[in-house]
């Protein structure tokens, strides 16, 4: 399955993830306890020239993810010019885009791997409570191999329905989908359970 | 229950919400597209029930969080949880909204089951997860919650729309898988 991380390589591809998502975290914070506007143009740029430095095609992409913020950034500007003044709606706007922008450069830069050991670091400790976090793992591994699948399924039922009607399919192909699913996922836990199951001793 | 069945149904509703943003060609009545997978996360609740819609829904917005592009266009990553990113109250808000939504459905089993999930699916999928959504908003965009609550009133109707069909489409599943459908079992 496609992931979001970008398949142009960067320095901060080698960074630890836990660092960064900590890093993230102080940088939001910062960038709404400083509601200046000379500070939030520095912070926008800032973002802006680290999505440049790895080349265009990054530049690009990042942009492209942006994107759909623009009707927002639109609606506080038209908003603040009738009421407190366009100097404040342009500071709010900047912030979200360029918090928007620093978060969405993490995921650019963290493989789903390394974001995956993140998470089960911060669960162990809770294993001990009863988190089962082997059925966490495979659950997620699950949704990572069954989405496509599901996919595949979903659009042969929807053109199986326009081979038989002029009308699109509408949500009545979602009854039979649903079906699908819970017929694969009964099948899939006899599998599992043919396989010697997940760690019966722990509930989730 | 085998722990098996659990995760395996957990992990399937997970996949089909994703699934459900996925495929283009499924619009519901009057053009609304399905694609804003609010849908899913009702039938989460009113199928699964409260424990395992909710986690369904919570391994959703995780592995949305963690990177996977899940949501309906393609979209994900942590740029969507940024406390600016003015949508994050709708992504915090679907567990909580699908576990209200099986919580629901499981304590109105004196209904038969279209109206029950239909209530469910209006008070859980519609009122909890609106209130968490406008929240988010008006923290993103620094506005009050009523000026937040009137951005988003245009999404009412569709959404409306949604908790009749999962009212329906969850009845329709009872009478095909009734084991499956935790919520009634």
């Amino acid at each position: 399955m496609i992931s979001l991380t970008s398949p142009v390589r960067t320095r901060a591809h080698g960074w630890p993830a836990g660092a960064k998502l900590l890093g993230l975290c102080v940088a939001s914070v910062v960038l709404f306890a400083a509601p200046y506007l000379a500070f939030q143009i520095a912070a926008a740029l800032a973002v802006w020239v680290a999505y440049a430095l790895p080349g265009w095609l990054f530049f690009w992409y990042g942009v492209r993810r942006i994107w759909p913020l623009w009707p927002f950034v639109v609606l506080l500007l038209i908003w603040h010019l009738f009421t407190a003044g366009v100097g404040e709606g342009a500071v709010i706007a900047l912030r979200m885009v360029t918090a928007v922008a620093l978060a969405n450069l993490v995921t650019m830069t963290t493989s789903l791997e390394a974001m995956m050991a993140v998470i089960n670091r911060r669960l162990r400790p809770f294993a001990r409570l009863g988190v089962n976090l082997r059925a966490i793992e495979l659950a997620a591994a699950m949704v990572i191999r069954f989405t496509p699948v599901l996919a595949d399924k979903g659009t042969a039922l929807s053109l199986a329905w326009r081979a038989r009607s002029r009308r699109r399919a509408g949500w009545r192909v979602i009854v039979p989908f649903m079906v699908l699913a819970l017929d694969d996922a009964d099948h899939v836990a006899e599998a599992l359970r043919a396989r010697g199951g997940i760690g019966l001793d722990n509930k989730i | 229950m085998s722990t098996e069945r659990n995760v395996a149904q957990i992990a399937l509703f997970t996949a089909l919400i994703a699934a459900l943003g996925l495929i283009p060609q499924l619009t519901l009545a009057f053009g609304v597209p399905v694609t804003a997978q609010s849908l899913g996360i009702m039938l989460c609740g009113t199928v699964l029930g409260a424990r395992r819609g909710g986690l369904a829904a919570l391994l959703f917005v995780a592995l949305v969080a963690l990177g996977l592009p899940l949501l309906s266009g393609g979209r994900g990553g942590l740029g969507l949880f940024s406390p600016s990113s003015p949508t994050v109250g709708f992504l915090v808000g679907f567990p909580v909204s699908a576990f209200c939504t099986g919580l629901i459905t499981e304590r109105l089993r004196r209904l038969p089951t279209a109206p029950a999930a239909g209530i469910a699916a209006v008070i859980g999928g519609i009122c909890v997860l609106y209130a968490f959504g406008i929240v988010g908003m008006s923290v993103a965009l620094e506005r009050s919650l009523g000026e937040a609550a009137l951005l988003v009133t245009a999404f009412i109707p569709g959404d409306m729309i949604k908790a009749v069909l999962a009212g329906l489409i969850t009845a329709a599943l009872y009478r095909a898988r009734p084991d499956s459908v935790w919520s009634r079992a």
